[in-house]
Parts: C-alpha cells; sequence; structure tokens
C-alpha cells in the first residue's frame, strides 16, 4: 500500500498548517515532519490545539490553508489504503449501541474489506475474508479482551472499552497508529497493559503518534516529544522536551499565542 | 400502466398465499381485492420503516423523522393544486426542509432540535395555509391521516420502489451504514465519505416517509420511524438482529392492525400504530435482558437478605 513510499519518507508531514473552528483558530502554521518506525509524543495545554491536529489528519476538520502528507501521498487515498488507524478519545461514544466487542473490533476492518471481491462484500462482516477475523482475534489478544468478545460493548468498564478500541485500530494492521489521549480515565493495569502493547507495536516498526498528558509515559517510551500550543513550541528528545525550561516556554505560549491568533484571524 | 396493475396484483396473490396459513378470523378480510392492496401496502410501509427505525433510534433522529413528515404538507398541498401526483412535491419540500435544518445547524449557533422546530412549523404552517385555500380537502385529510383502504396504484408503486431502495441500500451498504451510525469519527478516519452517507441517508428517510403516508398518515409515520427500532433495542445486542426483529415488529403491526381495523370499523393507521405500541410495552415489561421485569427481579434477588 506504500509503494512509492520508501523507508526514509515521513510517516506524517505537515507543512504551513492552519485550521480553525468556526472563527476560532486553533492551529497556525504548524510544520512538522514525524519520521517512521517512531513514537512520537504530542504534548500541550487543553485547547492547545492537540486534538484539532489529529482531527486534521484523520479528515474530520478541513484546514484552512497549507499541506498534509501521509506517507508521502495525500492523505484521502492513504485513508482509504488503510495506512492510518485511529484511536479517539471516545467522549461521545455511544455505548449502548447494539454491538459486540468482536464486531467492534472487526469495524476496524471495514476500511480494507473495500478491497475484498464483491461477493465477500455481500456477505454479513463476520463471514468475510479469514484474513479478517484472524486479524480480528489476535488484535483481541493482544490487549487480553478475548474472553470477553462476545459481551456488548456497553457492559465493559470504562478501561475495558479503551482496550477493545485499541484492538480495533491494531486490527487494521496500518503502519501508522495515531492515538488520542489512549490513556485518559482508565485504570492501572489497563494502563500498563496499553503502553506495553504500544511498545510492540513500535519494535514491529509501526509509526506511533500519540496525543497524552502522561508525561512521566512520554519520557520513558516516546522517541519524540511534540509540544505544541497553537503553534508547534518544540519537536525533539523526550528528555530535552520535557525539561523545566520548555514545559514553561509551552505554558507561556499560550499567550504568544493568543495575541498571534488575534493576528492571524484579522 | 396494465403492466405495474398486473405487478402488484401478482404481489398481493403471493402475499395472499403466506396469508392462508394464517388463522381464518385474521385472514378473512382479505378476500377483496382492494384489501389485499391495502396488506400489500401495509407490510411494505411497516418493512421498510423497519428498517430505517433502527438508524432513527440509535442517531437519535426521532425529531428529525417527525420534521420531515411534517414539512410534506406543503409539497402535497401545492402538487395537488398543480395535478401533479403527490409524492413528488412531498418529497421536494420533504427534501428540502431536512437540507436547510442540516444548513441552519451548521452555520448558525441555533441547536439541531431549534433547527427542527422552527423549520417544519414553519413547512407545516405553509402546507395548512395553501390547503385554507382548496375547497375540496378530502384528499388532503387522507394525507394526514392516512387511506390505505383506498391507496391508488402509483402510490402502491412508490411504496414498492421505497421498499426496494431502502432493502438494497442497507445490504450493499451495510458496513460504511454500520460504522457511522456506531462511529462517524472512526467512519471518516477509515477515508469513508461520511457526509455522502449522512445525505444518503436523509434521504432515503425523505422517500420513506413520504412512501408511507398513504397507510399511516403525516402525523403517525413518526410513530412507524422510532416504535419498531425502539422496540427491537429492547430486545437485543446485536446490530444485524436487531434490523431483523424491527422489520418483524413493522410488518407484524401492520397486518394486525389493518385487520383488526377492518374488524372493529375504526381507523386503519391509527390502529397499525397502536399495535406496535402495545409490542413496545410487551418489550418494555417482558425483554429478557432489558425488560422492567427482570430489572425488578434482578434488584430484588440483590437486596433479598441471605437467609
Amino acid at each position: 500500500m506504500t509503494s512509492r513510499a520508501t523507508d526514509a519518507t515521513p510517516a506524517l508531514e505537515v507543512r504551513g498548517l492552519y485550521a480553525a473552528y468556526r472563527q476560532a483558530p486553533v492551529l497556525e502554521d504548524i510544520t512538522l515532519s514525524l519520521p517512521q518506525g517512531q513514537w512520537t509524543a504530542i504534548v500541550g495545554p487543553n485547547g492547545g490545539g492537540k486534538s484539532s491536529l489529529l482531527n486534521v489528519v484523520i479528515g474530520a476538520l478541513a484546514p484552512l490553508r497549507g499541506e498534509l502528507r501521509i506517507l508521502g501521498q495525500r492523505p484521502l487515498a492513504q485513508r482509504q489504503a488503510g495506512c492510518l488507524a485511529y484511536m479517539a478519545q471516545q467522549e461521545n461514544m455511544e455505548w449502548d449501541f447494539p454491538i459486540s466487542v468482536r464486531d467492534t473490533v472487526m469495524t476496524g476492518r471495514f476500511g480494507l474489506m473495500r478491497r475484498d471481491p464483491l461477493w465477500q462484500r455481500l456477505l454479513p462482516p463476520r463471514w468475510a475474508n479469514p484474513a479478517h477475523r484472524h486479524a480480528v482475534e489476535e488484535a483481541l489478544d493482544a490487549v487480553d479482551m478475548s474472553d470477553m468478545a462476545a459481551r456488548p460493548i456497553g457492559e465493559l468498564s470504562g478501561g475495558q472499552k479503551k482496550r477493545v478500541m485499541l484492538a480495533r485500530a491494531l486490527a487494521q494492521q496500518a503502519p501508522i497508529l495515531v492515538l488520542d489521549e489512549p490513556l485518559a480515565g482508565i485504570d492501572p493495569p489497563s494502563e500498563a497493559l496499553v503502553m506495553a502493547t504500544l511498545e510492540r507495536q513500535r519494535r514491529a516498526g509501526r509509526t506511533i503518534v500519540m496525543v497524552t498528558h502522561d508525561l512521566p509515559g512520554a519520557r520513558r517510551h516516546a522517541d519524540r516529544v511534540l509540544l505544541i500550543n497553537r503553534r508547534v513550541v518544540g519537536f525533539g528528545a523526550p528528555q530535552e522536551m520535557l525539561s523545566d525550561r520548555m514545559l514553561a516556554q509551552l505554558a507561556v505560549g499560550s499567550i504568544d499565542a493568543a495575541s498571534g491568533g488575534l493576528h492571524a484571524a484579522a | 400502466m396494465p403492466l405495474l396493475e398486473a405487478l402488484v396484483d401478482s404481489l398481493a396473490g403471493a402475499l395472499m398465499m403466506v396469508m392462508s396459513l394464517l388463522p381464518d378470523t385474521l385472514s378473512a378480510p382479505f378476500e377483496y381485492r382492494f384489501m389485499q392492496r391495502a396488506l400489500l401496502t401495509s407490510v411494505l410501509v411497516g418493512a421498510t420503516c423497519g428498517l430505517l427505525s433502527c438508524i432513527v433510534v440509535l442517531k437519535r433522529w426521532s425529531l428529525l423523522g417527525d420534521a420531515i413528515s411534517h414539512a410534506v404538507l406543503p409539497g402535497v398541498a401545492i402538487a395537488y393544486l398543480l395535478g401533479w401526483p403527490f409524492f413528488v412535491g412531498a418529497f421536494v419540500t420533504g427534501a428540502l426542509t431536512s437540507l436547510g435544518i442540516g444548513a441552519i445547524e451548521r452555520h448558525t449557533r441555533i441547536k439541531s432540535d431549534a433547527a427542527m422546530g422552527l423549520m417544519f412549523t414553519a413547512a407545516f404552517a405553509l402546507g395548512i395555509v395553501v390547503i385554507s385555500k382548496i375547497t375540496t380537502s378530502t384528499h388532503l385529510m387522507h394525507i394526514l391521516f392516512g387511506n390505505v383502504l383506498g391507496v391508488q396504484t402509483s402510490a402502491l408503486i412508490l411504496t414498492l420502489l421505497a421498499s426496494l431502495v431502502a432493502a438494497l441500500t442497507i445490504w450493499l451498504a451495510y458496513r460504511p451504514l454500520l460504522l457511522y451510525t456506531f462511529d462517524p469519527q472512526q467512519a471518516q478516519a477509515l477515508g469513508f465519505n461520511v457526509s455522502a452517507i449522512h445525505y444518503g441517508l436523509i434521504m432515503l428517510l425523505t422517500l420513506t416517509i413520504v412512501a408511507s403516508l398513504e397507510t399511516v398518515g403525516i402525523i403517525l409515520v413518526v410513530a412507524m420511524l422510532v416504535t419498531p427500532g425502539a422496540t427491537a433495542h429492547l430486545l437485543t445486542d446485536r446490530f444485524a438482529t436487531m434490523l431483523a426483529i424491527s422489520v418483524g415488529v413493522g410488518v407484524v403491526s401492520a397486518v394486525a392492525g389493518l385487520a383488526l381495523s377492518v374488524k372493529l370499523d375504526v381507523a386503519s393507521g391509527g390502529t397499525i400504530v397502536l399495535v406496535a405500541s402495545g409490542l413496545f410495552l410487551l418489550a418494555l415489561l417482558a425483554a429478557p435482558r432489558h425488560g422492567l421485569i427482570v430489572r425488578r427481579w434482578r434488584r430484588w434477588r440483590f437486596n433479598r437478605p441471605a437467609s
């Protein structure tokens, strides 16, 4: 699926990106390049544009200006080719939805199923190509949720739901994993399991892009840290980016960005 | 047209073969041709509304369904004045209203429920004003409250088409529709065209509503778009099963409601909806996992002092 991309092609490349919700600017002049096979933690204050940046990457927020490349190519084509697995923050999910854990994970394969022969696409998803079913079982196993595969998703605890949603992203077997605060609101055992699972993914050569508030976790696991507060405040090694000096600058950045924001909106 | 009449008659005949398996008290009223056509229309409406109903319930679109069905009235009235088939006008004003609701919601600070409330009442008011200029309004009363016993062939064909379109859409686009209904953000991330799915569903909903007008009427069609899906939601935790149960509830309500209405000589649209409501009440009380009786019993067992 990435025939024209070499190992040197950035997983994500953003140039001169501006984005806004209604009138309010949330991202200004973002330029960055995330290499393949690395774990990048995105850190910044609330309202600093972390989730908005991910929303641009998944196509839910159209940029006002600027360019995005996923593995060197146009984002929509790459999303459709299944290059991007996304795990949302899931704040406004309808957990009452009538769907089992296993079928939830299967929805992660729905993009890839577009390439199945027509007759397979006319069958129910669970009778689909065995490759899909295999990927689903493997992903459920990876997050230790195989025992609960038949349960309705709404009956799980918060931490278990997060693990299922991670399994759905894993089931896609995409080269890039994009995660929006995968650790928010989960218990310590689930947190350890999520981090260990992601560590295995990184070792398998996958690119991980993760929004997080967990600074110790970012120090321990991330290869790079992106500090963002409407603008890029810093991008580099965790020790450097998560130093007191840089974190102070990240907080100050909000004041600069606010004045810059007015300027850009005018 | 004779070809279409023949198609309708053969479908009604096939349906009667199924009906003859039912007890005589239920199937007896359907020996007349107009009753067979009414039955065919009702069954199609019950099944189509049942399918759409699941999405309406899960996406919280009940008020949207109500809005579109009311917005159909001015279209019917204007089509009547111009001598067009009623469903052309109905579809146009229904679709325009749903697009207008979306536009207000997206581009202003008005929230969706207020956008729906103001758009559909405005459209309905326009319909009432236009109707007040029409001297003979018996036909329009049929649109308001349904007139399935006198269903026209053109309306029956429309209902048939709407059922086919709804069934094919849900079959062929099952995965995008399921994902969009469950988690639109994920659908977006996987490269599905979310706004095409959204507007496609709203057009399908409008088509279904227009096709159901002759059976249950403008006022009650929303019941067929909410009650079967809500009933099914109480009975299962699987989407595909929910679709099947919902279609079942729609069809059973249509057949039993029509038969009852003839037996008791009361309005058929209202009777069909009452049967559906009765089935919902039954599920609410007696559903195996989510029913009130089981919940009560579980709580009682939990609180019972250990002996």
